[in-house]
């Protein structure tokens, strides 16, 4: 039953036009499910098909983060997270596509071409997990991998119709997670209902002792006991500054209709401010562009990817292997994040931008005082259009508004489908405190069971 | 402006990626952009303010020195481009 349904899965993606994979890995997930079938393997996601992206090693199955310069790696291992997935009997469909390093906000700056939004292929899938999002939401896999560094698993849930959530700051292992900036990024969840992913977070979370920023404070719950219809007496904090310019009508609407649906169920509402939301947009970028500068310099073509060219001097040769193997995105975050690190400058902008990540950080805990969750957009506005913001940097990063102060202050959030605009997904985000994760699913899951917005794209 | 293509130029050398000239003029416009928006920053007072590198406040992590399984050395040199007798080649350093 299970092989039937991978061949049949398999079958649809050979057929799409989502690009949503850069690398496949049937006979492995055909093998697994017969492995299934036959009884000689069980798990909590026995036969369950799963998509990974791709900045998440995979022993033996090539892992290019998007990018050409790591074209040709094959990890001698596992990430702990993939580990986990077979631990649990899932069969892995393959890699997914996303923004090269995860840098981006579309999956257009992908080496390997852009996904497209199931929902209208002209437009985007969002980013940076574009290739997960689109996957799931086009039915070439159950559920799927992301990371989430600025939003990276919440807008593509969001453009995409689907449920994304970013865990807690080190609840889920990074180990064998290729990083871009460490200090903000966690693996995610992607699935179709709410059900689906915190199944996938219960697999996921949890202690490593092999990653020194996974700590072990939630060990033992169980996010799926967290699956319950009850909103009553829940206060929802509704953060003003997440409503401001820029935001569409039709999202602004969508997000309150929702609130006041949670309102009739029996929770509580009210406004809130968080002072400090107009910085987060420059601290984030500042401290993202600071980490992978430093992140990314291991990338020189000797251990490991793309080689070119006659060896001359170190300094040369290095400086063209990453001249080719480096797209114009994560050029321009490594360039910026050495210079905001270079003498005379780390003062004025990363300093800065770290001391700003502590008001902002101030800003939520100071709310969670009041309030056990918050409501906010997911993004801005609905899934834009490919080339939309390609020569535009900055529009492109103007998009993550609302996502990148989670990731700045560590805490977790769950975005799900609340509406459409046309025929485009809606997403609302529900935040909580750390390691809140329970509230918000049993949140997001009221909120499913009680509307009617998980439609498949049309044709679908 | 408040970056120079030569400045850019410079990042880039530091940064090693090689770039050329319409490159460079592209990325002083965007940086300069991008740097502008940055300004905001500016405007807060953020004098007595910690600084937040971590958001769950890490210490060192120790572990027991204790020999482990590691990967065996054609494993771990199978990525590298080139090789020679068992070690990764790499250009000169000078």
């Amino acid at each position: 039953m299970y092989e039937e349904s991978v061949h049949k899965t398999f079958d649809r993606i050979k057929r799409s036009k989502l690009n949503a994979f850069i690398t496949l890995t049937e006979q492995e997930a055909v093998r697994n499910a017969r492995a299934v079938d036959e009884g000689r393997v069980a798990g909590k996601l026995a036969g369950m098909t799963v998509a990974v992206k791709d900045c998440i090693t995979t022993r033996g199955v090539a892992t290019t983060c998007g990018s050409r310069i790591l074209s040709g790696y094959v990890p001698p291992f596992d990430a702990e997270v993939v580990a986990r997935l077979k631990r649990e009997g899932a069969a892995i469909v393959g890699k997914s596509n996303m923004d090269e390093f995860a840098m981006g906000t579309s999956t257009e700056s992908s080496y390997y071409g852009p996904t497209r939004n199931p929902y209208d292929l002209s437009r985007v899938p969002g980013g940076s997990s574009g290739g997960s999002g689109a996957a799931v939401a086009g039915l070439e896999c159950r559920m799927a991998l992301g990371t989430d560094t600025g939003g990276s698993v919440r807008c593509p849930a969001s453009f995409c119709g689907i449920v994304g959530i970013k865990p807690t700051y080190g609840l889920v292992s990074r180990y064998g997670v290729i990083a871009y900036a460490n200090s903000l990024e966690q693996v995610g969840p992607m699935a179709r209902n709410v059900s689906d992913a915190a199944l996938l977070l219960d697999v996921i979370a949890g202690h490593d002792p092999k990653d020194s920023t996974s700590v072990g404070e939630a060990d033992g719950v169980c996010y799926s006991d967290h699956l319950v219809e009850d909103v009553k007496g829940l206060t929802i904090g509704v953060p003003r500054e997440y409503f401001g310019e820029g935001t569409d009508k039709r999202v602004e609407d969508a997000v309150w209709n929702a609130i006041m649906r949670l309102n009739k169920l029996g929770a509580d509402y009210r406004e809130i401010s968080l002072p400090h939301t107009k910085y987060a947009l420059s601290a984030y970028y500042i401290i993202a562009m600071c980490e992978a500068s430093s992140n990314l310099a291991r990338f020189d073509g000797l251990r490991y990817g793309l080689r070119t060219g006659r060896d001359e001097n170190w300094h040369t040769t290095f400086s063209r292997i990453r001249a080719e193997g480096f797209g114009e995105e994560v050029k321009r975050r490594i360039m910026l994040g050495t210079y905001a690190l270079s003498e005379g400058y780390y003062g004025r902008y990363y300093l800065k931008a770290l001391k700003i990540r502590t008001l902002i950080k101030r800003d939520f805990e100071q709310a969670f005082k009041n309030v056990d969750v918050l409501a906010a957009p997911t993004m801005p506005f609905p899934a834009f259009k490919l080339g939309e913001h390609m020569d535009d940097p900055l529009s492109m990063y103007m998009a993550d508004v609302d996502t990148v102060p989670i990731n700045l202050a560590g805490v977790p959030s769950i975005s799900v489908p609340c509406g459409f605009a046309g025929q485009l997904p809606i997403g609302i985000q529900f935040i909580g405190g750390l390691f809140g994760e329970p509230k918000i699913i049993r949140t997001a899951y009221t909120f499913e069971l009680n509307t009617d917005f998980q439609r498949l794209p049309e044709g679908f | 402006m408040a970056i120079s293509v030569k400045d850019v130029q410079h990042i880039a050398s530091l940064a090693c990626v090689e770039i050329d000239d319409e490159q460079r003029e592209r990325f002083a416009k965007q940086f300069n952009s991008i740097l502008e928006y940055f300004k905001e920053l500016d405007g807060l007072n953020t004098e007595d303010v910690e600084p937040t590198y971590h958001v769950i406040g890490l210490n060192n992590v120790f572990r027991e020195d204790v020999v482990e399984e590691s990967l065996p050395q054609e494993e771990a040199l199978r990525n590298a481009p080139k090789q020679d007798k068992g070690f990764i080649k790499g250009p000169r350093i000078v």
